[in-house]
């Protein structure tokens, strides 16, 4: 069936792995390894740990911060504002999305502000949020969500713009109600966008909340950085970067991929 | 009477598609809609359907409406049972008995992709069974079906509409698809 075939076109994230083939779990494990090795032989060839401190330093006083408490609540603070700025983005621009995509009017007035937004810096936004709504948290949310939004709702429009006519009109003849209409009909057909979006937002979001802890946070990862920066210390930066990619990862494999392959369950029957 | 329908005049743009249609449709009655393609049966059908506001006239329609379209039209995404549940708006025993009045039983586990063509045409109108219309709207659902399947799907669609008889409107443009289960027959004709 046709739509079945696009919709495997744009599935596409994660293949599924050709028979006789190591589990995804073992070649996962195997690629951070590897990427440990490189690391700690790049350190071992500059043999400077002020410069570039190798696992062996790093990991120990990973271990110490998170004894004492502190990495557990700059971690927490970071990946709270992650989640606020994660779901005013995603909402405001799935709804963004889905309108532009569907009403070629609406998309005509609005797509030359998104092009304008989607090419506003980063940094831009989050200096003028700090100079209008001041040094707080809130300047913090929204200046992440409006560096978020325009990417979510430029992807969620092309999501919106390959919907099924058919489906929508068969929903309309059987007298289907619009909650019905959006979680059988709707959000099915997005779900392959929103999953993209998801991943592709987070790891977006969490970098631009540590430039905005960096200039102007007195908590989080991007504060601890800053602090750390000024003082040269390298291996106490490596330290928070590191340990906030590990949440990123564990929020992939434990949140995202479960939920990507429940959504792609239909596919592979 | 179920459906009642004058259109007066529907075009798009500068072209002008149906211009004073008038018929209706009462319970047990099968209008088989017949014309070469291009001329507007499909519009017409979505006119009658209300899925096309856009003309001059009035449609009536008197009770629930059901439709098969040309393509099986399903959400792949949800199982053949919850096909027929999340839109005839039926329970599951009643859809159990939808799938099995099509020769589907026991397939109701199954998503659309892991049946045949010839299976989802059936779950299709088993759709259209379930919900019990008053009135049916057929949109060449036997277009591109081999002409094997053609014979199975014709007598199956017609024992379904002798069973619940409802007010049927047939578009297609096979002549003896028309002469089999239609109790009237309408040309469209090309607009001059």
């Amino acid at each position: 069936m046709a739509l079945s075939d696009t919709a495997r076109l744009t599935s596409g994230q994660s293949a599924i792995p050709p028979p006789r083939a190591l589990p995804n779990w073992v070649v996962r494990g195997l690629s951070l390894s590897g990427l440990l090795v490189f690391w700690w032989g790049l350190s071992w060839l500059k043999a400077d740990p002020m410069v570039l401190p190798g696992p062996q330093i790093v990991l120990p006083r990973l271990g110490a911060e998170a004894m004492s408490g502190a990495l557990w609540h700059h971690l927490g603070a970071t990946l709270w504002r992650v989640v606020q700025a994660f779901v005013a983005a995603m909402s405001l621009g799935l709804v963004l999305g889905i309108l532009m995509g569907l009403m070629p009017r609406l998309n005509r007035w609005l797509d030359p502000w998104l092009v304008f937004f989607l090419n506003l810096p980063a940094l831009v936004v989050i200096v003028l949020c700090f100079l209008w709504i001041g040094l707080n948290e809130t300047a913090a949310i929204v200046a992440v969500a409006i560096n978020k939004i325009p990417l979510v709702t430029a992807m969620l429009r092309e999501g919106a713009r390959a919907l099924n006519g058919q489906l929508a009109d068969m929903a309309q003849v059987f007298g289907m109600t619009r909650m019905a209409r959006l979680r059988h009909i709707l959000l099915p057909q997005l779900a392959p966008h929103l999953a993209s979006t998801a991943r592709s937002g987070l790891s977006l979001i969490w970098k631009i909340v540590l430039v905005v802890e960096f200039l102007g946070r007195g908590q989080g990862v991007g504060f601890k950085i800053h602090l750390h920066f000024q003082m040269f210390d390298v291996t106490m930066v490596m330290v928070y970067a590191l340990s906030f990619i590990g949440v990123m990862l564990a929020i992939e494999t434990l949140v995202l991929q479960p939920l990507e392959a429940r959504a792609r369950r239909w596919r592979e029957a | 009477m179920s459906l009642h329908a004058a259109i007066h005049a529907k075009s798009f743009g500068a072209l002008p598609v149906l211009r004073d249609v008038m018929f209706q449709v009462r319970r047990g009655e099968v209008l088989a809609v017949l014309g070469p393609s291009g001329v507007g049966k499909s519009t017409l059908l979505r006119l009658l359907a209300g899925l096309d506001a856009d003309f001059t006239g009035e449609i009536r329609r008197e009770g629930r409406l059901a439709m098969v379209f040309q393509e099986p039209t399903l959400m792949p995404w949800r199982t053949a049972l919850d096909n027929l549940r999340l839109t005839a708006g039926v329970d599951a025993t009643q859809a159990q008995a939808a799938l099995a009045r099509v020769g589907l039983a026991g397939k109701g586990g199954m998503y659309p992709g892991q049946l045949s063509l010839g299976q989802q045409r059936r779950l299709s109108l088993a759709r259209a069974y379930a919900a019990k219309p008053a009135i049916l709207l057929l949109d060449e659902p036997f277009v591109s079906l081999d002409t094997a399947l053609v014979t199975d799907m014709l007598a199956l669609t017609e024992s379904v509409i002798a069973e619940q008889r409802p007010a049927t409107v047939f578009v297609t443009h096979a002549q003896a698809e028309a002469d089999r289960l239609a109790t009237r027959q309408m040309m469209l004709g090309a607009l001059a």
